[in-house]
């Protein structure tokens, strides 16, 4: 049983949550013209196969030499001068479309003396939804994928749920809530 | 080989409602049924971003100045501290919030219930918390509005909250409620929340010391985040196995 650490119960965004969280969609990590940026871009789709027009979808990484802007990183907080802002927000379109411009994280020292293989953490949150979900974004075709904690924990036949493949402009990455291709999602 | 030693977030899954809530009918399709995969704490987990400070108005959370004249409804302040579950206060961090206005009607393309708009009212502001984590906010008092989700369903009145906090695992989004509201018992998102004492956290308190005379009624209420365990995992670099 576990005790009740006492914290606010979370609830749902609601369907007009543009209107209090539009004002920071900026899905610029790196600003625009940063060399070897990308987009990584898909959709938020429900149980139906629909897409989901009023969601958001918010993600946080580190920068490419695997380091944080934050006094809790054991490393040291690395300033930044280079526009460099390690998180995005994408609220969904009206067809369930987002995207985010970035560049490829460092790998990561691990908890278990491992490595992280790059990864961006995503928070998904939309109407009908009464918490947000976690999942993350991978690279395909990253040596570092294999030997990484985190990817390693996840059912091998729902690890593809976590790579973003190639795209025309940068990386695809579509997210499914439920389905026979459900995106496999993290409890944090 | 160095061990990290990172913060560790205490988990709090069963304080927040179930993704399934199958009263809240629109989660039906929108809940993961696989099992999810618990995730450790590592370095992506524990650090987050630090917004707010460059993008957050002076004036961005006083909701009844933000047009020509004010808008119409009972002004409240709405003022409280964000915490963590240790009790520490979470200061310099973003507070994003959006209400319907007095009728309950939202400035939304989608909402268009038969309530007046109040072109004095937008209905979102934003805070940055101090550096005792404390927030304050002048808006009015949002109406209760009605929605589709069962016969005669409402919505009782509430303020949309979302924070950030200090790392990616405490972030929040959730709805500020107005004490003894007699549409808690039909509101299935008041009452996905599990436990009853988890409920309460989410209703405000009327503050009458802190009302502003001839000015305006005053709700206190306390946001808390998860907090971290005490003592870190493990420290000892010469002790690997
Ligand atoms: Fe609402």
């Amino acid at each position: 049983m576990m005790t009740d650490p006492g914290t606010t119960p979370s609830q749902t965004v609601g369907p007009f949550l543009s209107i209090g969280m539009e004002w920071l969609h900026d899905p610029y990590v790196v600003p625009k013209g940063t060399p070897g940026a990308f987009w990584i871009r898909g959709l938020l789709v429900d149980g139906a196969g629909t897409p989901v027009p009023d969601g958001i979808v918010e993600t946080w990484q580190a920068d490419p030499q695997g380091r944080f802007d934050h006094p809790d990183d054991p490393r040291g907080a690395v300033a930044r001068t280079d526009g460099f802002r390690g998180f995005a927000r994408s609220m969904t379109n009206a067809a369930g479309e987002w995207g985010v411009f970035t560049v490829r994280p460092g790998s990561l020292p691990a908890l278990d003396g491992g490595t992280e293989a790059p990864h961006l953490d995503v928070t998904v949150m939309a109407r009908g939804m009464l918490q947000r979900v976690v999942t993350r974004i991978y690279f395909a075709g990253d040596d570092r994928n294999a030997a990484d904690p985190a990817l390693s924990t996840v059912d091998p036949s729902r690890r593809a749920t976590l790579i973003a493949q190639p795209a025309d402009d940068g990386y695809r990455f579509d997210i499914y809530l439920q389905g026979d291709s459900e995106t496999a999602f993290f409890a944090v | 080989m160095t061990h990290l030693i990172l913060p560790r977030y205490v988990r709090d899954d069963g304080v927040h409602p179930p993704l399934n809530s199958p009263d809240y009918r629109s989660s039906a399709l929108r809940y993961p049924k696989k099992p999810l995969q618990l995730l450790p704490h590592g370095l992506t987990e524990i650090t987050g971003p630090a917004l707010g400070h460059q993008q957050v108005g002076e004036l961005d959370n006083d909701l009844t100045r933000q047009h020509e004249a004010e808008p119409i409804g009972q002004r409240i302040i709405v003022q409280g501290r964000v915490l963590d579950s240790d009790g520490r206060s979470v200061p310099d961090t973003l507070i994003e919030l959006w209400q319907a206005n007095a009728g309950g009607r939202y400035r939304h393309v989608r909402d268009t219930w038969p309530a007046p708009l109040d072109p004095n009212f937008t209905g979102v502001g934003r805070t940055v918390t101090d550096s005792e984590g404390r927030f304050r906010f002048v808006t009015i008092k949002p109406g209760a509005y009605p929605w589709k989700n069962h016969h005669n369903a409402w919505r009782p009145a509430h303020i949309h909250f979302s924070l950030f906090g200090r790392a990616f695992t405490q972030r929040l989004v959730t709805q500020m409620y107005f004490p003894e509201d007699p549409l808690f018992g039909q509101d299935p998102i008041f009452k996905s929340v599990p436990d009853p004492k988890g409920r309460q956290r989410m209703i405000c308190q009327f503050d009458l010391d802190s009302t502003e005379p001839e000015w305006a009624l005053t709700y206190t209420w306390d946001i808390v985040l998860r907090g971290t365990q005490a003592t870190p995992f493990e420290g000892d670099d010469n002790n690997d196995d």
